[in-house]
């Protein structure tokens, strides 16, 4: 080989140098750009992402009281890798647990999906006493910290099925929406859980930057992508603070419920349900848990029960008003019209049956409660010549009754919205057979009996209708979202009634009055205020009768429209007529004038000695 | 313009000496911001690695000026002299010097360690020039091909291969240094350039391919490749008996490299092996263990994208998640922060700066200078391909640094050293014509 031939390898070795960088350069471009793997490495390893909790919106009554609001809450979070080291035996004192339950809760931090250089819970919602006790001495445990939540806090231990309660969001729920991680807190049930999205605010980060050993070395960019926590909305209830602790009050040893709604607004006033709760009691962590057991293994009381909203009542008599309304609306009967009644209804055989009393016209019969009238009306309006057939009469009768609530979904802005029952021909076919009943078969319909059931709250909404003389507003307990207190439109929307013939509201108004004034509730009546009701004495195939009265008043623009059950009490004139009248004139008046009246109802117990079958 | 000529720095090569300033201060810059710390801003704080780097810049370039105002024939004279000297520091240090985090390579004058090792190089590219053009002219009068005159040319190859073999040899056994160590190999480079038969370097590469290949496939699926390889090309030449006993040769020798690369793999370190797998991906790679290096290089690198996080904004090299960012790992930080852009302007840099080099080299009329020129290219190659080839996964795990890039003094030096002899050289050129 000569110089020259050897002279010509610059050229292989210049070319075999600028190969090697074309590939490294290749390999770069393929790293830095096109595989955003490394990108995302990058994030996990040295940032963390730190949630800010907003605070959960405060719950206001309708004359701006405080119902619900936060108190500071302590967890104890540690890191297990910087614990080592710690002074775990005045720790565990601290907190009294065993050295083992450290142990093992030290493990269950440091194990997937938790790991050693991450935080993690050691103790949630620490008592008042232990904070104090921890906080002196946290600085001698290392790894440890305490982080801040809030919980709720109720004023007045009362409204606890309507207020609902906040707890840890469930797995399934924490894996469904990515808003919420294993540990967050969601409303649970009531207000709580239908306006979680509002009272809940939004959650804020802080994008940390750490080192190798997961030691804070400042905000990312300065905090230019942090988001602040967002805090929740406040919610301005309707509820009445003042209305719903004395309907708790007068509720007391009874089972039941009372619902009390503004007819010109669908607002509801009041919404008990008893036997209640202290709402105080399903807050916090530990105690939580214990309370909630107590109270959902209380089966004879069922205390998490809400009655209010859920119980389905048969309306007995109150229902009446409803046949009254269409039968006019009909044609079918007028404020004159008289039917026999021979202590029952003469054409079954005197059944359902009646007390005696004398022949009356329409106002009448809602004054003295005539189940025989009523037994009529039913016949009338199903049996009406407008419907040959008389399946397409029960529909026709079934649609108006309907129309004012029963056997819907009213959608109110409270969970389990229950629509109860107004049976179906289909139901009836099943029982007896497609044509082998007949108006009188199912007449007790008519007086509110049978398989008819309702929740209270839409027996409110009925009576609310009546006062309104045709029309309501879905009830609602939330008047208004935040500062600007804006109300979903479907709230301002009127549904009207299938009646809307004023004189038969005229009529139907005279018989409750005059049932308020000389009638079977005669408990409820008040000396300014002219109050509209009617008793109910529900036949219950599982004990005594249920007492039911709904009211609303006073009469010209009325203010309140109100229902009580009082499950096993016997007649409604006895016990639910008065607790209406005392309800009535604590909402419109602010005070109470018979007090002898007042007590007896608050002492009553009525709990005691029944036995409530499986519900 | 004669006046020019007696200036010290006439003939000096102003396009290298600025390449080689820019590189620098780029190292620098990176330096700072692999350790940037806002507790410690002041540049000058010399407890810092940026203050001492400043320190080992400027010595550095008194160094060069040093360089470049003694008289070329100095090196050319005392080569030898150079390689005896060092050879015997690098035996000495183990016994002499101080242990500094297990490596027994160093020298330690307080805060600052020097490396005899680094400066092995340029007085082995000194020492092998000398040698190889003292034989040079023979290799180019023999253009015949009988058997002794190969035998003669491999007695030359063999001597240069002593010439690298002892530092390379001494460094791994005593120092334990893999990384000072292997460079020498670079040299293959000029001795390729001087004549070294294409032979060799064909069977060191293929050597070096079946050891990859039997680590990555079944040992006896790649004997049976390889036997029929050897079949089939029986069937396409001619069949005479020096053929088929030069492929049969062949074939024993790969299959002897195939058996031998188990015996090799098993023999070496763990963490060597380990570095083996975490490359090829051989087995499952612990991503916090041995592959963990890698691996946040990589993400480092990879998290820059086109443009980088700008300056100072690396999240992954100021946090410390890649270890050694300031040495052997600095390209990650230049990945991170400058982004695709500004690390294929930095290995554009090195390219051109060792391009340059080969040019200069190829100009010279002394070969003595060419040689040195192609030791100087060969081991700036060598340095960055393995270098930038490890943060980026395409090179085992071996500790060398960056050329003018990394953090330390030795190093630093010991390229400058190196760059600036062969500046010299290069300038002296004309001289010499005179």
């Amino acid at each position: 080989m000569n110089n020259s031939n050897l002279s010509d390898r610059k050229f292989i070795i210049s070319a075999f140098f600028i190969v090697v960088v074309i590939i490294y350069i290749s390999r770069l471009f393929y790293l830095q750009i096109i595989d955003d793997q490394y990108k995302l490495d990058a994030r996990n390893n040295a940032f963390r992402y730190r949630t800010e909790y907003p605070v959960r919106g405060y719950i206001y009554d309708r004359n701006g009281k405080l119902m619900v609001y936060n108190e500071p809450s302590y967890d104890l979070i540690v890191t297990p890798k910087l614990a080592k080291g710690a002074d775990t035996l005045a720790l565990c004192k601290i907190l009294e647990i065993t050295r083992d339950e450290y142990i093992r809760r030290m493990k269950k931090a440091s194990q997937a999906p938790n790991s050693p250089r991450k935080e993690s819970v050691f103790e949630k919602q620490l008592s008042p006493k232990i904070y104090a006790a921890l906080q002196e001495k946290l600085y001698r445990f290392k790894g440890f910290d305490v982080q801040a939540r809030t919980v709720r806090k109720y004023p007045r231990p009362i409204a606890a099925h309507l207020l609902g309660y906040v707890g840890e969001v469930s797995k399934e729920k924490a894996a469904k929406d990515p808003y919420y991680r294993e540990g967050d807190y969601i409303g649970i049930s009531g207000i709580e859980r239908s306006y979680e999205e509002e009272l809940r605010g939004k959650k804020g980060t802080q994008i940390v930057m750490v080192d190798v050993h997961n030691k804070t070395k400042g905000r990312f960019m300065d905090g230019l992508y942090d988001t602040l926590a967002i805090p929740g909305k406040a919610l301005f209830s309707s509820i009445d603070i003042e209305l719903q602790e004395y309907g708790e009050k007068l509720m007391a040893g009874k089972k039941g419920a009372i619902v009390a709604i503004e007819p010109s607004t669908g607002e509801i006033l009041c919404l008990v349900s008893s036997p209640g709760y202290d709402p105080n009691l399903l807050v916090g962590g530990k105690e939580r848990s214990r309370n909630y057991t107590k109270l959902y293994y209380d089966s004879l009381n069922l205390p998490l029960f809400n009655r209010a909203l859920t119980a389905m009542y048969p309306p007995g008599s109150t229902f009446k008003l409803i046949d009254a309304l269409i039968a006019q609306q009909d044609d079918l009967i007028n404020r004159h019209t008289v039917y026999p009644c021979h202590n029952g209804y003469p054409p079954m055989g005197g059944h359902p049956a009646c007390h005696s009393h004398p022949s009356t016209d329409l106002p009448g019969s809602i004054a003295t409660s005539c189940n025989s009238y009523y037994s009529y009306v039913f016949r009338e309006i199903t049996d009406q010549k407008k419907y040959p057939k008389f399946e397409d009469g029960y529909n026709h009768w079934r649609d108006a009754v309907r129309s004012f609530g029963p056997n819907t979904k009213l959608g109110t802005d409270l969970p389990y919205d229950k629509p109860g029952n107004v049976p179906s021909v289909e139901y009836y076919n099943k029982i007896f057979g497609k044509g082998h009943w007949r108006s009188n078969t199912v007449v007790s319909l008519g007086i509110g009996q049978a398989e008819l059931t309702l929740v209270p709250l839409q027996m409110a909404n009925v009576v609310a209708s009546i006062a309104n003389r045709g029309y309501f507003y879905t009830p609602h307990c939330i008047k208004g979202v935040g500062v600007e207190k804006s109300l979903d439109k479907r709230f301002k929307e009127k549904h009207f009634t299938y009646v809307q013939n004023q004189l038969a509201y005229d009529n139907v108004l005279d018989g409750m009055q005059s049932c308020v004034d000389a009638g079977t509730g005669r408990a409820s009546k008040l000396k300014d205020i002219i109050v509209c009701g009617k008793t109910g004495t529900a036949e219950n195939p599982h004990g005594k009768d249920h007492a039911v009265f709904s009211a609303f008043a006073p009469r010209e623009k009325p203010k309140i429209a109100i229902v009580c059950f009082i499950e096993n009490a016997g007649f409604g004139g006895t016990w639910s007529a008065p607790i209406v009248g005392l309800m009535i004139e604590k909402y419109l008046t602010r005070k109470v004038t018979r007090p002898d009246v007042e007590k007896r109802m608050i002492e009553a117990n009525l709990i005691k000695g029944t036995n409530l079958l499986g519900r | 313009m004669r006046k020019n000529e007696n200036s010290l720095f006439f003939g000096v090569d102003k396009i290298t000496v600025a390449t080689y300033a820019l590189l620098v201060f780029m190292g620098w810059l990176n330096i700072y911001a692999a350790v940037f710390n806002e507790d410690h801003q002041n540049i000058f704080d010399t407890t810092q690695k940026y203050g001492k780097q400043l320190i080992w810049i400027s010595s550095a370039a008194f160094i060069a000026f040093m360089i470049l105002i003694i008289d070329a024939g100095f090196f050319t004279v005392f080569s030898y002299v150079f390689y005896a000297v060092l050879l015997l520091a690098c035996v000495a240090v183990p016994y002499l010097g101080r242990e500094v985090k297990g490596s027994r390579s160093w020298f330690r004058f307080g805060d600052f360690g020097i490396q005899p090792a680094e400066f092995m190089k340029f007085a082995t590219n000194l020492a092998l020039a000398k040698f190889l053009s003292n034989v040079n002219i023979e290799v180019e009068d023999t253009r015949r091909k009988r058997l002794s005159d190969i035998l003669k040319n491999y007695k030359n190859t063999i001597i240069a291969a002593i010439f690298l073999g002892l530092p390379l040899l001494i460094i791994k056994l005593l120092q334990d240094e893999t990384g000072l160590a292997i460079v020498f190999v670079a040299f293959i480079i000029t001795l390729y350039r001087e004549g070294l038969s294409v032979n060799f370097l064909i069977f060191g590469l293929l050597s070096a391919l079946l050891f990859v290949l039997s680590l990555v496939m079944e040992q006896q699926t790649l004997i049976i490749v390889l036997a029929s390889i050897a079949a089939v090309s029986i069937l396409f030449i001619k069949r005479s008996r020096k053929n088929i006993i030069i492929v049969a040769v062949i074939l024993s020798a790969a299959c002897g490299v195939v058996l031998g690369t188990n015996y090799v793999y098993n023999h070496l370190e763990d963490h060597q092996r380990i570095r083996i797998d975490v490359l090829l991906g051989r087995g499952t790679v612990n991503l916090k263990k041995e592959g963990y290096n890698v691996n946040q290089a990589k993400i480092a690198i990879g998290s820059g994208g086109f443009f980088g996080k700008g300056y100072l904004q690396g999240t992954q090299t100021k946090y410390d998640f890649v270890p050694e960012q300031d040495t052997d790992f600095i390209f990650c930080t230049v990945g991170e922060e400058w982004g695709f852009v500004g690390s294929s302007v930095v290995i554009l840099l090195e390219l051109f700066l060792i391009l340059r080099v080969i040019f200069m080299a190829e100009r010279q009329r002394s070969p003595f200078s060419r040689i040195y020129g192609y030791g100087v290219a060969s081991v700036l190659f060598f340095h960055v391909a393995v270098n930038v080839g490890m943060t980026i996964g395409l090179m085992p795990v071996i500790g060398i640094p960056l050329p003018f890039f990394s953090y330390g003094g030795s190093s630093l030096w010991s390229f400058t050293i190196l760059l600036f002899i062969f500046i010299k050289l290069d300038a002296n050129r004309l001289v010499i014509l005179r």
